[in-house]
């Protein structure tokens, strides 16, 4: 049943829209278990809300064609209540609330976070303004792109680095804040593969509407070779190459003082993102811009042109030395 | 000096409650238009992805400001309007219980008004959201001034609505004509009380909130901080414990209204005025109940989401009930469909959509998707722009003529009302889906992706066509300083006192104090009558002079909050100093000048 008013919906949606999508970040198609709880949820309220609406807009509309004032004709009669009736239409909604509580509430206790036993865990840090990911069970650390093996549950434990953000990522569910001292919770099981988009939801100060995510839900073995690679350590540097001058000139830069770099032993800050494996992301700068030498250049030399308010500053390097740590970046897959 | 002096003087010290209404409504107005372009900016740095026209940081200053501007200096303020000039006629009083107080509530909501909007002037206007979260509005992420101005401008407005609402209490409680039971009050005047003892109960609670705030941020408190130990939640609970109190002090005002437009215009006594009555005090009461529905998704837990769950979705009944009270009084009635009529129209049906919209967010399971996107911005418009602004739009219509003397004119708010109508649609219709399909709110910018491209486009050219509607408003009121049609005493039919003397009313309102013996003291079972008079006859009344106190002793206020701006303790001692040379000197001030 609720499947087909969903389609339903989305057909409306499209009609209305006059486009066809895709919608990288619509809530109407879940893609998980959490998300599915929520949808069918909401479909229910919204076909009651139909309903009122219809019945409510449409007495309105008839009473003021009906009852609009015709010349000659004699004085309204001065009707003062009408005791069974406004008993009745207290009754009305008192019901349909009913027939809306009851799967509120059921849903809200299905939903509340609680991961099953041997669900993945995964710890979310909300920072101004991107995500940091941590998987405590595997040795994993990374950025704005969270991976996920499908058909497998996960419970994320959430945090915040500084002000409050919000966590979502529509398709696979709903949003929940992250707050400093504070650890909020999110269970759910991707059911589908592919590649969710989200960001952050709650108003945290300039770059907000840039603090976006995704979300890369993978078959059981492709996540585990992405977890693999992640575990395997820096990737290897021939002697003499641009690369490891690119590493000398990380390793000489402020950078070290703000990010953690698992071959520059001196780079175990946490201001920043680990970019261990920077250079197998997809993209940089909480979803800014493509993972591409040049946009990496302009990042490291200005990431606030492209990121307003970014809490990384302008680094000043020479032309070769920035093109040397471009490539070294580049190299850490 | 009389109250019917002119001259910038009389202004300054009157204490007329009606010149206080005008004020108050004049100032709100522009206000009014200064929220409305502060929107027009944020929607077209909208109408398409990757917007260019303004900064991140301008955006999210003009998006604060919008939501500060319209909630504090437009809308509550054009409520006072309302209140300040129609509850004594319609009480059938000569004034409002503390006039001097008035005065002083309008002063501050002016100087605390501009206080505000003087942050611009500095380029530091407040960029934290209206609701000001902690612990993004703390010293350590937002250095800058704008919070400060944004904290010390609400609780200076918080001290006028404090001061505005201990007055109307008191007045409506005391100063009712004789004959003029609780019970047979017009519902305008019933809804002013409700809302008049929500601001009570309410602007105390920001008001510790802001204190707690200033604290932290002047003095390195921790109460927001948890590295202090403190809790950012906290100023959640308090900000909304204050603000969902807020949202019925913006609507039970424009439902009183509605139910003051709707009778005269059906030529029908309201439909179950004790129902109406009573599901406004139960809607002022429940809505102490719900406030957590704005946290829903900081995970309070599944027993906090399930009660406020509930208790959210129990206001829909009263709700509910007032909407099939009004729709029953326009049953079998003879409708004129004045300007004033087809905007309380408008204000049940848009209203009824923003309450089926907050009934799917009441549910804290589909909160979760919805909350912090477009969604509830759809949402809040269709409850605070089709709800509330277009109650205020049929207050407007219907007591303009009492409040100058002359009519509207008809077409032009026609043209009004269809424009809005038409534009409030396209405006915020769209955001449901735009919310839906899952674009944040308080965003500065969106990629092509997202697929919503065309619908904000849809969005602002609704928005603008909203912008001209209230350009052709504002031509309508100039209009009538010379060409409005003379109004005459009861343009309407009205049922109630303010309709039984002269638009505009004499400065002391009424010869002689009416005695009330019904409801609908000027409708009889068939005509329009006049007003038994009392006992009373009629001789001169004497009408108080001015006073300067209430304006110098508000005047203390933006001084103190400027030296704390500044950090300049001297200047907070003198305006400290002013404020009680100004309080002393008005108490002891003869009443008779
Ligand atoms: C003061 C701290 C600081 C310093 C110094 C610093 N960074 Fe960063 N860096 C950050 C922060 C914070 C971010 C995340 C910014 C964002 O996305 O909003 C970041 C992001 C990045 C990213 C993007 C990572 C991703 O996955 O999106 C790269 C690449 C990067 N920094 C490289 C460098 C290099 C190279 C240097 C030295 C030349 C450097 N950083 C110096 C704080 C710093
Ligand atoms: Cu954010
Ligand atoms: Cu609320």
């Amino acid at each position: 049943m609720p499947r087909r008013h969903k389609r339903w919906l989305t057909t409306l949606l499209l009609s209305v829209t006059g486009c066809a999508g895709p919608f990288p970040q619509t809530t109407l198609a879940p893609k998980s278990d959490f998300g599915i709880a929520i949808d069918q949820l909401f479909t229910n309220i919204f076909w009651w809300a139909v309903a009122v609406f219809v019945v409510v807009e449409g007495l309105l509309l008839y009473a003021i064609i009906r009852f609009r004032a015709r010349p000659g004709a004699p004085p309204p009669k001065a009707t003062h209540g009408h005791t069974a009736l406004e008993i009745g239409w207290t009754l009305a909604p008192a019901v349909i609330l009913v027939f809306i509580a009851v799967p509120t509430i059921q849903t809200i206790f299905r939903t509340s976070g609680q991961a099953p036993d041997g669900a993945m865990q995964v710890e979310v840090i909300g920072h101004q303004w991107w995500w940091e990911f941590r998987y405590p069970d595997l040795g994993v650390v990374t950025a704005n792109e969270l991976h996920l093996p499908v058909g497998r549950p996960v419970a994320l434990a959430m945090t915040s680095a500084d002000v409050i953000h919000s966590y979502w990522a529509p398709g696979l569910g709903g949003k929940r804040d992250v707050i400093l001292g504070r650890t909020s919770r999110l269970a759910f099981t991707a059911d589908s593969i592919g590649t969710y988009y989200g960001q952050c939801a709650e108003f945290c100060g300039e770059s907000h509407a840039n603090m976006r995510l995704r979300v890369v839900v993978d078959s059981a073995s492709a996540f585990d070779a992405w977890v693999a690679r992640e575990q395997a350590g820096p990737a290897p540097i021939a002697p003499g190459s641009v690369e490891e001058k690119g590493r000398a000139v990380f390793a000489r830069s402020a950078c070290i003082a703000c990010h953690t770099m698992e071959d520059v032993p001196a780079a175990r800050a946490v201001i920043g993102p680990n970019l261990t494996h920077v250079g197998a992301r997809s993209m940089i700068g909480s979803e800014m811009v493509e993972n591409r030498p040049d946009h990496l250049a302009q990042w490291i030399a200005n990431s606030a042109a492209m990121k307003p308010g970014s809490k990384m500053p302008p680094m000043v390097l020479p032309p070769e030395d920035l093109t040397a740590l471009v490539a070294y970046l580049r190299s850490r897959q | 000096m009389s109250a019917s002096a002119t001259g910038l003087r009389s202004w300054l010290t009157t204490t007329d409650h009606k010149r206080i209404g005008l004020l108050y409504f004049w100032t709100a107005f522009v206000f009014f238009l200064v929220g409305g372009l502060e929107a027009l900016v944020i929607r077209a740095q909208l109408a398409g992805p990757n917007g260019t026209l303004v900064s991140a940081e301008a955006f999210n200053q003009l998006f604060t400001m919008h939501a500060t501007t319209m909630v504090f200096l437009a809308l509550m303020p054009l409520t006072a309007a309302f209140f300040n000039y129609i509850v004594p006629l319609q009480i059938g009083a000569r004034d409002v219980a503390f006039p001097r107080l008035n005065a002083f509530s309008y002063w501050v909501f002016l100087l605390g008004g501009l206080f505000m909007n003087a942050s611009f002037l500095f380029g530091a206007a407040p960029d934290g959201g209206w609701f000001g979260y902690a612990n993004l509005t703390s010293k350590q992420y937002s250095p800058g001034l704008n919070i400060d101005f944004w904290l010390l401008g609400l609780q200076i407005l918080g001290i006028a609505s404090l001061a505005a609402g201990f007055n109307f209490i008191v007045t409506i409680l005391n100063l009712r004509a004789p004959g003029l039971k609780m019970m047979r009050l017009p519902v305008f005047t019933w809804m002013v009380l409700v809302t008049q003892f929500l601001i009570i109960t309410a602007f105390p609670v920001i008001t510790v909130a802001l204190v707690l705030l200033m604290f932290d941020r002047f003095f390195g408190t921790s109460f927001y901080l948890p590295a202090g130990g403190g809790n950012p939640v906290l100023w959640q609970h308090l900000f909304w414990i204050f603000g969902h109190p807020e949202v019925y002090i913006l609507i039970l005002p424009a439902m009183g209204i509605v139910s003051e437009v709707l009778p005269t215009f059906s030529r029908k006594p309201l439909f179950g005025y004790t129902v109406v009555v009573y599901s406004g005090v139960l809607i002022g009461f429940m809505g102490w109940g719900v406030w957590s529905h704005h946290m829903f998704s900081v995970g309070l837990g599944p027993i906090a989401d399930s009660f406020f769950a509930a208790t959210t979705l129990l206001i829909a009944i009263p709700t509910g009930v007032k909407i099939f009270n009004w729709i029953a009084t326009l049953w079998g009635g003879q409708i004129r469909f004045a300007a004033a009529m087809k905007f309380a129209l408008g204000f049940i049906a848009m209203f009824i959509i923003g309450g089926l919209s907050g009934v799917s967010h009441a549910a804290p399971p589909a909160d979760l998707q919805q909350t912090d996107t477009y969604y509830v911005v759809a949402h809040i418009h269709y409850v605070l722009f089709g709800g509330t602004v277009f109650g205020l739009f049929a207050g407007m219509y219907y007591w303009w003529p009492k409040m100058t003397g002359r009519l509207l004119d008809e077409r032009l708010g026609n043209w009004h009302f269809w424009l809005t109508f038409i534009g409030m649609n396209l405006a915020f219709f769209p955001m449901h889906f735009i919310g839906l399909l899952g674009m944040p709110r308080r965003i500065y910018t969106y990629g092509p992706e997202l697929g919503v491209s065309t619908m904000n486009l849809v969005s602002t050219i609704g928005a603008f066509l909203i912008g001209i509607a209230a350009l052709i408003f504002v031509y309508n009121m100039w209009r009538t300083r010379r060409h409005g049609a003379v109004a005459g005493d009861d343009p309407w039919g009205g049922a109630t006192l303010e309709w039984s003397i002269s638009s505009p009313p004499p400065p002391h309102n009424f010869d002689v104090i009416p005695t009330v013996a019904s409801r609908l003291p000027r409708w009889s079972a068939t005509q329009l009558k006049a007003i038994p008079e009392g006992a009373e006859t009629a001789a001169p009344v004497h009408v108080p002079a001015g006073s300067w106190w209430p304006l110098i002793a508000a005047s203390s206020l933006p001084i103190m909050a400027t030296g704390a701006i500044g950090r300049m303790l001297p200047v907070v001692l003198a305006g400290v100093a002013i404020l009680i040379v100004g309080i002393y000197r008005w108490a002891y001030e003869p009443f008779e000048a």
